[in-house]
């Protein structure tokens, strides 16, 4: 399959995962939308690695290592599963305090 | 490398000697020992070339002594942060029961550091970032019951995630754009020709992403809040090292992979700095809160800071080390100051040179660096910045600009002197109990005694005598 169909729906991801922290009140929804960002980043890391190889099997582009994109789709996934565990922590010391998730709750510091 | 290790290694033993160590005041022995021993392993390494380890990097961090500095820069944000512990150490203490913990977060914040003082790779500025950020989250809403700091924790989380997401895309894209299919800043060469669709979006992406991390305008609505909100002594942490620390990251990265297309993308790069500079500068002279006028200098510090990747010469490099290192002291000293006062406002620094002589002299002669006046390592730092800008010779006008700039924040700075100096004390720093030992007084006029000669000989104390 061309690339570009990739790109597209990484960038459709990527996008929705953008509106949806910009427009999303609830702390939850909203690290779920940046969960969205990091794996439409996985997948076109993972389509690019594809492309470079073809373009190397091909003999268009000079051979390198094509599995570093791979490779650093692993290191996301556990980056993102260590920032679950601390930004799940803050949500919920934050729900014990004010027993909502609710990000409008955060403005108290505007004055 | 030194550092990277022994941080790392050092923030597991401060974790142990959470679980071992009952007595609350002992942590902070471990940590300024820990300490010690890495500043003294980087110095080895940088005068001698000396490993702990020989570990064959493949390439992906930096372990030559070269121009780019970052064994110097690495020194100087390590005794800022000896300083921080010797200054802060016992307000570490007053912030929870897990004393031990902050320290061990701490120093896997310093091996982030090391990381992104010498990464060679795309995927090393990645995993150093992320070590920084996420301890910082904790930090930042260690204060459990304290609902601001619990609100500044997640709005910095919640922030710092985002961030994080559209860096990765940045990474992705850069990474699909460029021919050679790697990671390695010096493979991404971009050439000086036009740049691919591809790599345009990579580069904005990751220059959006970068600027959040640094708190350049306009991506800089999180930093008041947040810096406000968290507890002073970690507030002054991110303040300094943290900040220094990201923009060594982000001018390394613009200047080893996209040095060569720098013409295409100075032009952001100045809007940026332009903005920076007057939303921080202007909005930092209504705030009544000194801890939130700090926060809003600190944008306004990121904007002379950003110079370095406008002119991006050698000047520029040396003077983004001088000046990580000018702030970085001048701002430990000042939230040092402001850890002691009771009341945060700009009322409460009234009559401060009558109640404690040395604390309003002190935090006097940082801000006085914090403004720019000569005789103060901050004065060189700036100076060092526009000395860079304009021999980079287009745009001047941005250093004019710069220079008003620091001629506005003079005013914010000075109306805390003025209140230290000029009026009578109120009822609440009349009854106010200081818990200021002499030791920290003479800690205070040590820090004034290295801004003060860092002002007077920048080159010897930082560049020359760490290099040679």
């Amino acid at each position: 399959m061309d690339i570009k169909w990739y790109i597209e729906l990484a960038v459709a991801l990527f996008s929705i995962g953008v509106i949806g922290v910009l427009i999303r009140r609830n702390a939850i929804i909203i690290f779920i939308c940046v969960e969205l960002m990091l794996n439409a980043a996985n997948l076109l890391l993972v389509a690019f690695s594809k492309m470079h190889a073809t373009a190397i099997a091909a003999g268009k582009a000079a051979p390198t290592v094509v599995a570093d994109a791979q490779i650093f789709v692993f290191f996301i996934m556990v980056v993102a599963a260590a920032e679950v565990a601390v930004g799940l922590a803050i949500i919920v010391m934050m729900y014990r305090n004010v027993h909502s998730v609710d990000v409008n709750f955060l403005n108290r510091l505007k004055n | 490398m030194n550092e990277i290790l022994l941080t790392a290694v050092w923030g597991i033993v401060m974790m142990l000697a959470g679980a071992f160590v009952k007595n609350k005041s002992i942590p902070k022995y471990i940590a300024i020992g820990g300490l010690l021993i890495t500043i003294f392993a980087t110095c080895r390494e940088l005068y001698y070339q000396q490993l702990i380890f020989d570990i064959d990097v493949k390439g992906m961090l930096n372990v030559e002594r070269d121009v780019s500095f970052h064994l110097t820069f690495l020194v100087a944000m390590l005794v800022c942060t000896l300083f921080y512990f010797l200054l802060n150490g016992r307000d570490i203490e007053k912030v929870g029961n897990n004393v031990s913990e902050y320290f061990a977060l701490i120093f896997f914040i310093l091996c982030g550091v090391g990381i992104v003082a010498s990464f060679n790779t795309l995927l090393m500025l990645f995993i150093g970032i992320e070590i920084i950020s996420i301890p910082l989250y904790i930090l930042t809403g260690a204060d459990k019951r304290n609902l601001k700091s619990n609100e500044a924790g997640l709005k910095y989380f919640l922030m710092g995630a985002f961030s994080t997401g559209i860096m990765l895309m940045g990474i992705a894209f850069i990474y699909g754009g460029n021919e050679s299919g790697s990671f390695f800043l010096d493979k991404i060469n971009l050439g000086t020709g036009n740049m691919s669709v591809l790599t345009t979006i990579g580069l904005v992406l990751l220059m959006i992403s970068l600027s959040f991390k640094v708190s350049a305008a306009p991506f800089h609505f999180w930093t008041p809040d947040v810096y406000d909100g968290a507890p002073t002594v970690f507030t002054s942490f991110m303040s300094t090292i943290v900040k220094a620390a990201s923009f060594f990251a982000f001018a390394r990265l613009f200047d080893n992979a996209f040095g060569t297309m720098q013409v295409q993308w100075q032009k952001l790069i100045v809007l940026i700095t332009a903005a920076t500079l007057l939303i921080g500068n202007l909005t930092a002279v209504f705030q009544q809160s000194v801890k939130r006028m700090l926060a809003y200098s600190s944008i306004a510090q990121a904007g002379f800071m950003l110079f370095a990747l406008f002119a991006m010469n050698g000047k520029a490099k040396e003077g983004l080390v001088l000046y990580g290192t000018a702030y970085s002291l001048a701002t430990i000293g000042i939230f040092a100051v402001l850890i002691k006062m009771n009341d945060y406002t700009i009322d409460g620094f009234n009559g401060l040179a009558k109640k404690q002589p040395v604390l309003a002299f002190a935090a006097t002669i940082f801000l006085l660096s914090l403004t720019g006046i000569p005789l103060t390592a901050g004065f060189m730092a700036k100076f060092y910045m526009l000395m860079a800008a304009v021999d980079r010779g287009n745009n001047i006008w941005l250093v004019v600009l710069a220079v008003l700039c620091a001629a506005i924040s003079a005013y914010y700075y000075f109306r805390v002197i003025q209140a230290m100096y000029f009026k009578e004390n109120n009822e609440v720093t009349a009854q106010q109990e200081w818990d200021v030992t002499p030791s920290f007084k003479i800690l205070l006029l040590v820090l004034v005694g290295i801004i003060i000669l860092l002002g007077i000989f920048p080159n010897q104390l930082l560049i020359d005598w760490l290099w040679y």
